[in-house]
């Protein structure tokens, strides 16, 4: 359990934060620009002091200013990838990668080898950091880290400085560090897509405030989240299990809540998967559909009627104890007299689902 | 015509080249200390030790002579120490001369470290931090090899100060052939004599010489350095 409850003012900033993570788990600090969440991180890992507050890492104190207590950041053994990589310029990236393998703390959980591997380090070990791509250099600072031998690790927009192609290049290792290694990690991002794919928790954070914190299910619904990512990209995000392939169609069945989606994936039986609900692709029926290509049809019941932007309402579906939002004109939710309680069927067409594996059956 | 020099030449030009060698290596580990405490440290006095390290540079040479003479002669407080305690004896020899010369370009070498110092990304050193780093082992392992331009280029530059320092060295140890007497020196003794001209030539062109040779090679150290940092 990662336990962090500290004030800090520095400059215009009033950081206040408050949140508690259970470990090992993916924490995503998410707000705007200039909110306070690197602020907040470099509070947690030390570099920066806290005027008041507590910050605890399962039974290890860290910073109690009450007790007078701060443990220095060397000796915090919390990982911190930094968003423009920080490696030793006079180091090669062996050399990196060793700095940080003989300072590290014990008990030791990962190897040089195994680091090297997971990332693909081994081509790149005997160049320096000005003879590799943005996203190589993000791979080896989170090699580094790693062998650092941290409780935790921080990552600070790690991919904020690469191009969308460059991203890629990097996101599958930080999926690989969360599955393989079971790592606790604080990820810093203004981008949901990139929190979508990573966390499993998410801490929305507005003008130094941590205002809201949750599943990432439930924080996709979240009003103050929707304001920063837009209407467009508001939606539910459900966690399922592949169960199989549909022989009909080829599509992957996932099951959800109490019903089953099926999307286009190529992952195996027993994945866990993402699926991101759009709003704005979701369609509400009130009686049962019948002779339609849509290949996702959930049953379930009107939990609640919002107005959202413009001249249209988001209609919260509750399907089996799994909360998924629709996005109709307001016209529609007069015409179909959307209520909470109603019983309604939520269409979405398979090719509009946007699925990520969140973890490989082992 | 070749160039062959003669034993008095060789004498001042061996003995410019140990008096810079040992003023380098004398005021280098302090230099890296004094750069670092005024470039990384705030604390009361800061001004004050800056302008101390500065002085050789403004005060007239023969100022600094007679201050060395106060402090480090036979007499003096830091020398009567030194040479009852450690029998090291300053006045009149190539270790006096070597600390005269040291004085005066200090300055040079802690001025070309700290701009060095300036420049190295602190990010780094708190990169180094998160990994487990403590500060003296930050200082050698992350700050020491990025600052290294800068006390290669301090460190050369002294050298080059060293070579040609003339005022301090003089009044502090005076002009004793085989012991102090420096090229500069032995320049001057040359201009003394009646008919000493061609012989203050020469000494002329060895000085240029050694000037040029060592601006050279400086660039070329920096230029391997730069590579080594990759940048």
């Amino acid at each position: 359990m990662l336990q962090v409850a500290v004030k800090k003012r520095l400059g215009a900033l009033s950081l206040d934060a408050k949140f508690e993570l259970p470990t090992p788990g993916v924490v995503a600090l998410f707000g705007r620009s200039g909110c306070g969440k690197s602020t907040l991180i470099n509070v947690i890992s030390g570099l920066l002091d806290a005027d008041s507050g507590r910050v605890a890492l399962d039974d290890a104190v860290l910073l109690d200013t009450a007790q007078r207590l701060d443990v220095p950041p060397e000796r915090r053994r919390i990982g911190y990838v930094f968003q423009e990589a920080r490696l030793f310029p006079h180091f090669d990236v062996a050399g990196n990668l060793r700095y940080a393998e003989k300072r590290a703390g014990s008990p030791r959980f990962v190897g040089f080898d195994l680091v090297v591997e997971l990332l693909d380090l081994k081509p790149l070990m005997h160049r320096r950091a000005h003879q590799l791509s943005g996203g190589e250099r993000q791979r080896v600072a989170i090699g580094r880290a790693l062998l650092s031998q941290p409780r935790m690790l921080l990552l600070d927009e790690p991919l904020a400085s690469l191009d969308a192609s460059r991203r890629e290049e990097v996101l599958p290792y930080l999926e690989i560090m969360r599955d393989q290694l079971a790592i606790p990690m604080v990820y810093v991002s203004h981008n949901f897509e990139e929190v979508l794919r990573l966390a499993t928790y998410l801490v929305l954070m507005e003008a130094g405030r941590t205002t809201a914190q949750g599943v990432i299910g439930e924080m996709s619904l979240n009003p103050g989240v929707r304001a920063i990512i837009g209407a467009d990209a508001v939606g539910a995000i459900v966690d399922g299990t592949v169960l199989g392939t549909d022989p009909a169609s080829g599509l992957t069945r996932v099951g959800v809540g109490g019903g089953e989606l099926k999307v286009q994936s190529t992952a195996a039986v027993g994945a866990k998967l993402r699926v991101q609900l759009l709003a704005r692709d979701l369609i509400v029926a009130t009686q049962a559909p019948q002779q339609l290509s849509v290949r996702n049809i959930l049953t379930g019941f009107v939990t609640g009627v919002t107005a959202d932007e413009g001249d249209a309402d988001l209609i919260a579906i509750d399907i089996g104890g799994t909360l998924i939002m629709a996005r109709v004109t307001r016209a529609a939710t007069q015409e179909l007299k959307l209520t909470a309680g109603l019983p309604v069927w939520a269409l979405v067409k398979a090719v509009s689902l946007r699925s990520h594996v969140t973890r490989v059956p082992r | 015509m070749t160039f062959c020099l003669s034993a008095n030449e060789s004498e001042a030009l061996f003995l410019s080249l140990s008096v810079a060698v040992r003023s380098v290596l004398l005021s280098l580990p302090f230099a890296i200390v004094l750069a670092w405490v005024l470039t990384r440290r705030q604390f009361v006095g800061r001004t004050i030790l800056d302008a101390l390290v500065h002085l050789p540079l403004v005060l007239p040479p023969v100022v600094v002579g007679y201050l060395l003479l106060l402090l480090f002669g036979t007499r003096g407080p830091i020398g009567s120490w030194l040479q009852r305690g450690l029998g090291v004896e300053l006045i009149f020899t190539r270790n006096g001369a070597a600390l005269a010369t040291a004085v005066m370009s200090f300055p040079l070498m802690v001025r070309a470290m700290r701009i060095s110092l300036e420049n190295v990304d602190r990010g780094l050193e708190d990169a180094a931090r998160t990994l487990g780093a403590g500060a003296f082992d930050r200082f050698m392992s992350i700050t020491l090899p990025l600052m290294l331009p800068g006390v290669l280029a301090g460190a050369i530059t002294a050298f080059s100060a060293a070579l040609g320092e003339f005022g301090a060295v003089i009044t502090f140890v005076s002009n004793i052939p085989g012991e102090t007497r420096t090229l500069p020196l032995a320049l001057y003794a040359a201009l003394q004599t009646p008919g000493g001209d061609y012989a203050a030539a020469r000494l002329a062109v060895i000085s240029i010489i050694l000037g040029f040779g060592g601006l050279l090679l400086s660039e070329w150290f920096a230029r391997r350095v730069r590579r080594w940092l990759g940048r």
